[in-house]
């Protein structure tokens, strides 16, 4: 063969074809400062006309790339400059409105998500950003594709635990309103610590304060390809498991790469990050938990499944960031619950809990994600759940997240069903234990020591 | 700029045949082919030259994907670039 050898081409057909490699998402971050007016109609306009006219063209290019290459590229979306700081003086009934501009703006470019609907108050909070929380069960409720998620902590700032109090009313108020459809509301709605401003992922996306007016950052995924190389492997030793899994993570974030460059060059934007990413989807062939099952582990949540996730998340980046020439985002392993098969089925047998998702955050991307518990947790225990998750990321200087879906008139032993690639959830229990005075304390926790780093 | 066109697929008379005239047809010029049949199972790997397309590379990419449904077999054309990108630091 002339240009590279035939096995190489039949392993990235086999890849694509059998493996669901794929390219997770394009995402356009999009600045809306200069959208700004005190005019609220005004506003939403400047909103809906930028983000139509930016991101016009960004499923046809996204189509096209895909055919060139044979690759799916699944998801197209738009990010957008955290809303709380384009409000002005909007209220909470005026932030419902620019959320469904941009819902509409979404629909009108043919788009899967959009994301952006957030504020930034890990040190406290402007009237403006209090005003958008207030309005998040609403926005979200009357809204198909918007997105929303608060930074409630950082490494710098420590954490604001009136942030938490409020995010957790939320999350119980957007599964009452969406309790029709399963409480899937809370499912478009994460809390962080130390939120990434680059992240091309949802629900978390959104064009950060430093971010260009717009860029292209491409989040890539492949659990399949990294569980089926570790299967092939067999017997070997864990230090030549961390080259496999770097040599495949190297060859998922080449494409990454390569989408993302033609994608910038198509749309005539500059491209921002790759985001090393394993990110898993329902379908059988495509789950994390079945890379550590692969790694020696009989079910995803028995003992060695925190250092087996450390490893792999470790060696993706090693092997990921060689192949391209900016990384950013949340670039590690997810773990969320409901969009993983063989997580799913772990907990379904009793193998994964709570607790060890908790510790396996500390070692990996994000955190706590699409996790349903029962529908009668009360918002402090919702609480404490995001506030011990918050607290790993501000010690640790990583991100973590929270995305609870306290799934209204449900109760362990039932699942809720959301379809799609968001999945299928089995409701998960909570400790009977109350941490509502820890909770009702309120105020801030400091920044730790480590912070002081000048 | 080449192309890689995978096709798999019930072994017949003629596959390379069609293939081949589809290729001429778009003005894509077949500089390598890696051919097999297993057990009745064909399998080809060719590679074309597509600098002087009388398309877009993605009508090519149709044209060459309606031949293998006519024909029963899985046809697969993509940009040469995916593969060096993988495949090569």
């Amino acid at each position: 063969m002339s240009i590279v050898t035939r096995n190489d081409i039949l392993e990235t057909i086999h890849m694509i074809q059998h493996e669901n490699l794929d390219v997770r998402t394009i995402t356009m971050g999009i600045s809306l400062y200069d959208c700004v007016s005190d005019d609220i109609e005004r506003l939403c306009n400047n909103i809906y006309d930028k983000i139509t006219s930016k991101a016009e063209n960004i499923v046809k290019v996204g189509e096209d790339i895909a055919k060139k290459y044979g690759v799916p590229i699944v998801n197209k979306r738009v990010s957008v400059t955290p809303v709380a700081l384009i409000g002005g003086k909007a209220n909470s009934d005026d932030y419902v409105k620019i959320a469904k501009t941009l819902d509409r703006a979404a629909k009108e470019i043919g788009i899967n998500f959009i994301g952006g609907y957030s504020a930034l108050v890990q040190k406290g909070m402007s009237r403006g950003s209090e005003a958008l929380i207030q309005s998040i069960p609403q926005a979200l409720t009357e809204t198909d594709f918007l997105c929303s998620s608060l930074n409630v902590a950082s490494t710098k700032a420590g954490i604001n635990m009136d942030a938490i109090y409020m995010a957790g009313k939320a999350i119980k108020e957007l599964a009452y309103l969406t309790r029709d459809k399963n409480s899937i509301g809370c499912a478009k709605f994460v809390v962080f610590a130390n939120a990434p401003e680059d992240n091309p992922f949802m629900a978390g996306a959104f064009h950060g304060m430093g971010e260009p007016e717009c860029v292209i950052n491409v989040g890539v995924s492949g659990p399949g390809v990294v569980a089926a190389a570790i299967k092939r492997a067999g017997n070997c030793s864990l230090n030549e498991l961390a080259n496999i899994i770097k040599k495949m993570a190297y060859k998922i974030t080449s494409v990454g790469q390569l989408v993302a460059t033609e994608a910038s060059k198509a749309l005539d934007v500059p491209f921002g990050i790759v985001d090393l990413s394993l990110a898993p989807t329902p379908a059988i062939g495509d789950s994390v938990a079945r890379i550590l099952e692969n790694m020696g582990l009989e079910r995803c949540g028995t003992h060695g499944t925190t250092a087996a996730l450390a490893m792999l998340n470790d060696a993706v980046k090693k092997g990921g960031v060689m192949a391209s020439s900016s990384v950013g985002g949340l670039s590690g392993a997810f773990i969320p619950v409901s969009e993983d098969e063989g997580m799913i089925e772990a907990v379904n047998v009793g193998a994964l809990h709570l607790n060890k998702l908790e510790a396996m955050t500390a070692v990996c991307s994000v955190g706590l994600d699409m996790i349903a518990i029962p529908g009668d947790t009360s918002v402090e225990t919702i609480c404490g759940i995001i506030a011990d998750e918050i607290a790993i990321g501000v010690v640790n200087t990583k991100t973590t997240a929270a995305r609870l879906i306290p799934a209204y008139g449900k109760n362990v032993g039932d699942s809720v069903d959301f379809g799609g690639l968001l999945g299928t959830a089995p409701i998960m229990p909570v400790s009977p234990f109350s941490c509502a005075d820890f909770i009702h304390r309120g105020g801030h926790v400091p920044a730790p020591m480590h912070s002081l780093k000048n | 700029m080449k192309a890689v066109i995978s096709v798999t697929g019930k072994d017949g008379v003629g596959i390379v045949a069609k293939v081949s005239v589809k290729c001429a047809e778009c003005g894509a010029n077949i500089i390598d082919i890696s051919q097999t049949v297993l057990d009745e199972y064909f399998a080809m790997i060719m590679i074309a030259d597509i600098s002087a397309l009388n398309m877009t590379f993605g009508d090519f990419v149709d044209h060459m994907a309606v031949i293998g449904k006519e024909s029963g077999l899985q046809i697969h054309t993509m940009h040469e670039d995916i593969f060096n990108s993988m495949h090569k630091i």
